[in-house]
């Protein structure tokens, strides 16, 4: 947890300082008869972050706040498989969206997670895998009219235009 | 007081149209299932499912959500009695004696007492909120810029001075919320701000949306991943016998904590009403009270009915208080009215005094369903609690991916773009981080859907003013408030400076 504190306040006071820097591309003093700068919120905003992350820094130094004084793992290799492995698995599916659109991504994500993180049997992860991207289909795409992602032009036009004639 | 009587009539009418009325029912039922599930709340539930309302009215829309509201108020306390695992940090304190009551093998009666008191505790803080509402919302309707920057600041001082965490990382979490909130482009001069690498999808802002399904659903879902792996999947399930012989004497025993319940209804709904105070720290405190003015205190912690009864009515309560700030001042009192602003925005509806004049029909059917829901709540939940007990047992594998694949849709819907799904994704994996070093996340939450906001009423208040930081300290309503809020800023500072000077006086 110590090296984590530090670490987390050190990224998080780099990034305060970008966003400083980022905010003074525009004005941040004062203009005359249109009040503050566009970049003045944000800068003394970010400022204020900066000076947070310093305080947490001394406080780690001087070892007066509980998470600078304990000794626990912040992440152990079980937890950082099991987290990695989900957030992983997330990742990979938006990518897919682009690919095979989300109707091709949501059924492989719920088998990989509910086959192989859950260890249903396949019956479950069958049935799992074609009801919910089927309610999605209808909820979304054909009552709500909100077209999800359908990948490559080719995966639309012979898979989903049928359908969009059939319930649109 | 006979024009507010007309106006909640009114409300009755637009509460009760057959698609308000299932929205009441079908928000009731669903929040008492995300409720009762360990570790998801009203605001998991609220920031998921935000998305899915653009399908019916806004009226309908925030029917639907405040019920959901409640019902994730009442749900809470069921995995809190029967696992022992709060439902939600709302429903913390009701583990204290629900637990030991069901090891005791009175499930039923922590169930039932949970239930009537949330009844109890809704009902009365409604009626308060039907008779509190309009004369606040008559006040804020003098407000200018300088009050509304203020009354924003006094949301952030009150969880830098109340909240209890980390101060150094309760202020970062404000600010990261509010440069957030500033991304896009520049609300006055137009120029695009804090675009990063140039990408296009910067150029329109972040949306609240992506942050609050980010931190309370991919976060809070790795999370519970986590919790899950350390518990190697184990849980401690008690027991529930249920029958209606036992229910009926359950309900006559609830009759002698009559006293519990009106003071957790009262301190409830008055904590909820402070901006960012909410249910937690209520329902706690009334934990507390009820314990002290107990004839038989040491009976708390190992079954006490009135260790459920009291913080079941705060919190239920708190919930209507801090939609009370949300309405009238347009300042939300908890996480979950803060998505509801941010939903009120995206439906078109300006919150603040004026939805009071300008869209009547939308606050008073508000008002009105939230009577229905509490009484469909409690009639839900005491008739189906076998069934939440059910839902209890299911694995969190097949619940994990439902809850994944409805963030991933509800992040893309709302502006239907793949950059917001990847910020979500972002935002829930720094947040996961984040939150693992006790960073407290609400805040950011919070300043994101008020950063909009906040920007404009400062900048416009020192242009009127030329710049001078005085204005907030010259004017009848923004001056307390301000003073009030620098006091709260203040707090965190003065406590260490006053151990110090005890424990020099200690040691002369």
């Amino acid at each position: 947890m110590r090296k984590a504190e530090l670490a987390m306040a050190v990224v998080m006071g780099i990034f305060s300082l970008y966003l400083m820097w980022k905010s003074a591309e525009l004005p941040i003093g004062w203009i005359q008869g249109e009040g503050p700068g566009g970049g003045a919120w944000p800068f003394w905003l970010a400022a204020i972050m900066l000076i947070s992350c310093i305080t947490i820094i001394i406080k780690w130094v001087r070892r007066t706040s509980p998470l600078s004084r304990s000794d626990e793992i912040y992440m152990d290799r079980g937890t950082m498989v099991a987290v990695g492995l989900v957030a992983g698995s997330l990742i990979v599916t938006v990518a897919l969206f682009y690919v095979i659109g989300v109707y091709g991504a949501l059924p492989l994500f719920l088998i990989f997670y509910v086959r192989y993180l859950g260890r249903h049997t396949w019956p479950v992860t069958a049935a799992m895998a074609t009801i919910a991207p089927v309610a999605t289909f209808f909820f979304f795409d054909i009552a709500l009219k909100i077209t999800l992602p359908k990948g490559l032009p080719i995966v639309e036009e012979t898979i989903f235009y049928p359908l969009y004639k059939m319930f649109l | 007081m006979g024009e507010i009587l007309t106006l909640l009539w009114g409300g009755f009418l637009i509460a009760f149209e057959p698609l308000n009325l299932m929205l009441i029912i079908f928000g009731c039922t669903v929040g008492l299932f995300i409720g009762a599930m360990p570790g998801l709340g009203s605001v998991n539930g609220v920031a998921i499912l935000l998305p899915l309302t653009f399908l019916v009215p806004p009226t309908g829309a925030i029917i639907f959500l405040a019920a959901l509201y409640y019902g994730a108020m009442y749900g809470g306390a069921i995995s809190s009695i029967m696992l022992g695992i709060p439902g939600a940090s709302t429903a913390v304190a009701t583990t204290f004696d629900g637990r030991p009551l069901a090891k005791l093998g009175m499930a039923d009666k922590a169930l039932t007492a949970a239930a009537v008191a949330s009844f109890v505790g809704g009902t009365i803080s409604v009626v308060l909120f039907t008779f509190f509402a309009p004369p606040l919302a008559n006040v804020a309707l003098r407000f200018g810029a300088p009050e509304e920057f203020a009354l924003m600041l006094l949301a952030f001082a009150t969880f830098v001075g109340l909240g209890g965490d980390d101060i150094a990382k309760t202020i970062f979490s404000i600010a990261i919320g509010l440069v957030l909130s500033a991304v896009g482009l520049d609300i006055i001069s137009g120029e695009p701000r804090l675009v990063f690498g140039d990408i296009p999808g910067f150029m329109r802002g972040i949306n609240f949306l992506v942050l609050a399904i980010g931190i309370y659903g991919i976060g809070e879902m790795l999370w519970t991943v986590e919790e899950n792996h350390k518990a190697g999947g184990k849980s401690m399930m008690s027991e529930a016998v249920v029958t209606v012989e036992r229910t009926l004497n359950n309900l006559k025993e609830l009759l002698g904590t009559w006293k519990t319940m009106l003071m957790g209804s009262f301190l409830g709904y008055f904590v909820g009403i402070l901006p960012a105070a909410g249910a937690t720290p209520g329902s706690l405190m009334s934990y507390g009270i009820a314990k002290q003015i107990s004839r038989d205190p040491d009976k708390f912690g190992k079954g006490a009915v009135e260790g459920v009864v009291a913080p079941e009515a705060a919190n239920n309560a708190a919930s209507t208080g801090s939609m009370l700030p949300m309405l009238t001042l347009g300042i939300p009192g908890s996480p979950t009215t803060a998505i509801l602003l941010g939903g009120m925005v995206i439906w078109g509806l300006e919150p603040g005094p004026l939805l009071f004049t300008q869209n009547a029909d939308f606050v008073w059917g508000l008002i009105a369903s939230l009577y229905a829901a509490n009484l469909f709540a409690v009639i839900i939940n005491v008739a189906f609690i076998p069934v939440f007990i059910w839902v209890l047992k299911m694995p969190f594998t097949l619940l994990a991916p439902i809850i994944f694949l409805l963030c991933l849709i509800g992040g893309y819907a709302p502006t239907q773009s793949l950059h917001d799904v990847w910020l979500m994704i972002l935002f829930g994996v720094v947040g996961y981080f984040l939150r693992k070093l006790d960073y407290p996340l609400a805040p950011a939450v919070l300043a994101i859907v008020l950063g909009p906001l906040a920007e404009p009423a400062l900048r416009q208040s020192l242009l009127i003013s030329n710049g001078s930081f005085e204005i907030f300290f010259t004017r009848v309503y923004s001056a307390p408030i301000m003073i009030a809020a620098l006091i709260l800023l203040a707090l965190p500072l003065l406590k260490p400076l006053m151990g110090h000077l005890r424990r020099k006086k200690s040691k002369a």
